[in-house]
């Protein structure tokens, strides 16, 4: 174990190993930061149609989190990148036109923010679904239609009692960005891998790795807990513990 | 007196000559394969056609055959004739850890024999020579490598072609994007899809990519060369028992001749699975490297 490898330069690249790191860490926030967002819009959607009365949505939410949570991520990152293009000509068009480094992050964001969806979608029907009927009953009553329903009454509860598992899909997201070296984006995974390949120094760069990863998740952590304190109800779920 | 002295020293003499490996110690690889009775032998999936499944997913290839070659001689000088061989996949990244850490024994796939690598594992002698360099369209109408500047080229992440290209972009003035496969077969889709101009990889590994593609005759290999790299049977480092072994095996293979059959069997003639041809001849640089065994690194 010697640090000092870091500040070693890279062969015939640009600045020391430490610096190639963090330009890897930035991809792996960027990515995920990105792949949250869709993830947390499209899985709130899917995971409150679920809950509906109409049956039709109901069944296409199924299916969407059955198709997404039983496919291999990794094989999910090799149809976006590869197969996609192949057999949807626009696509194809639209990827020999763009820079490739812009295709590699646009196929991790869409796969990585379509795959956490699906988990996200069930994570917001239970918590959607453990709230007592009445709830729900008493938004009718109140002379509320559905949608109302979900954003004044079920939907305000539903995301304060899911903030604890939403923490742990974020985390997963954050350490699921590291597949995309499949795909060849240079984020902190791949370059751990290049730098372990050109210096043979693997014990350093899987050790570097392993904190900056660790901790980008407990600080994604912290940051959920402030925001489950902050956002609880006196009384309820979550606060005052 | 004397009388007692000669008959000693050539009982000694005589148990010397008769058995070499034996009367020695075993130390290292060859003792590990000693007690545990077998070799764990690393192989590629897709190197072609030093070391790639075949129809019948068995690992096979020139580098194989020359690895075979290796366990025979560990099969007489050891008198192990139930020595077993077990097989285990390996990929550019991983080969070196699998190495050090004892799970292979011996490597053969399509390994550049570097000064950098050798300060972390030991190389048997060189048995094939390449010259980095692209596989492009026929119909991309691309020369040379001058004429990939503002192009998409595609390699394989974690092998020695990346630090080559960003070398040559900054001695040349060019410049490329770079896209990086996971194995070669990925590399070469971005070729086949259009995705990029240009894959740069060992010409020998272009040519298996080109051979097993569905129309070959759609590419071709630019003539110009980024740097020529020895191939070796990679080994652990520091086990001069098993080094000797293994340059001792491929050295008189080498000397006798019998290369030249190997090589042919597998470089100019049809090869399993498809029976596909790679029509590449022997180089200056290889049959330089057959008379003159060595393991010198770049």
């Amino acid at each position: 174990m010697d640090p000092g490898i870091f500040l070693e330069q890279v062969p015939d690249g640009d600045g020391p190993w430490w610096r190639m790191l963090a330009a890897g860490l930035e991809w792996t926030l960027s990515v995920a930061a990105l792949a949250w967002i869709v993830a947390f819009v499209l899985g709130s959607v899917i995971g409150v149609v679920r809950t509906t009365d109409r049956v039709w949505l109901v069944r296409l939410g199924n299916g969407y989190v059955e198709l997404f949570r039983n496919i291999p991520l990794i094989v999910q990152f090799f149809l976006w990148f590869f197969v996609v293009p192949g057999v949807v000509p626009p696509v194809k068009r639209w990827v020999v036109s763009i820079d490739p480094l812009t295709f590699q992050l646009v196929t991790s964001v869409v796969c990585l923010g379509l795959f956490t969806a699906a988990r996200l979608a069930e994570q917001v029907r239970a918590g959607i679904q453990s709230l007592s009927r009445g709830q729900r009953n008493a938004g009718y009553a109140l002379g509320l239609s559905q949608m109302q329903t979900y954003r004044y009454v079920l939907l305000p509860m539903a995301y304060r009692i899911i903030i604890p598992p939403l923490t742990s899909e974020l985390m997963n997201l954050i350490k699921n960005t590291a597949v995309a070296y499949s795909i060849g984006l240079t984020e902190l995974f791949f370059r751990t891998r290049e730098m372990g390949e050109m210096t043979f120094r693997y014990f350093e760069a899987f050790g570097a790795a392993t904190v900056i990863y660790a901790g980008i998740a407990f600080a994604s952590n912290r940051v959920m807990a402030l925001l489950e304190r902050k956002a609880a109800v006196p009384g309820y779920i979550g606060a005052g513990k | 007196m004397i009388k007692t002295t000669r008959i000693v020293l050539s009982a000694i003499a005589c148990a010397m000559l008769a058995a070499p490996a034996a009367a020695q110690q075993l130390t290292g690889t060859l003792k590990k394969i000693k007690e545990t009775g077998s070799i764990t032998i690393g192989y590629r999936e897709s190197s072609i056609p030093f070391s790639y499944l075949d129809d019948r997913q068995q690992p096979v290839g020139y580098a194989m055959d020359l690895c075979m070659k290796i366990v025979g001689a560990i099969r007489s000088e050891l008198k192990m004739p139930n020595l077993k061989v077990q097989l285990q996949p390996v990929t550019s990244s991983n080969r070196i850890p699998l190495m050090q850490n004892g799970t292979i024994d011996l490597e053969c796939g399509s390994t550049t024999n570097s000064v950098e690598r050798q300060k972390q594992v030991s190389f048997g002698p060189t048995y094939f020579v390449i010259n980095v360099t692209a596989a492009v369209k026929k119909s991309s109408g691309i020369n040379s490598l001058a004429d990939l500047n503002g192009k998409t080229i595609s390699t394989t992440s974690g092998t020695t072609s990346v630090p080559l290209i960003k070398k040559y972009e900054k001695t040349r003035n060019v410049e490329v994007k770079e896209i990086y496969g996971k194995d070669h077969a990925e590399s070469f889709l971005l070729v086949a899809d259009d995705r990029a101009a240009a894959f740069v990889m060992d010409d020998i590994l272009l040519a298996g990519q080109i051979a097993n593609s569905r129309n070959p005759s759609a590419y071709r290999i630019l003539p110009e060369s980024l740097r020529q790299e020895p191939y070796s049977m990679m080994l652990r480092k520091d086990d001069p028992q098993f080094k000797a072994l293994v340059d001792r095996t491929i050295g008189g293979v080498m000397k006798s001749g019998e290369i030249n059959g190997i090589f042919a069997k597998w470089f100019t003639s049809p090869i399993p699975p498809k029976g596909i041809n790679m029509n590449f001849p022997m180089t200056p640089a290889i049959r330089e490297a057959f008379s003159n065994p060595n393991d010198r690194g770049v």
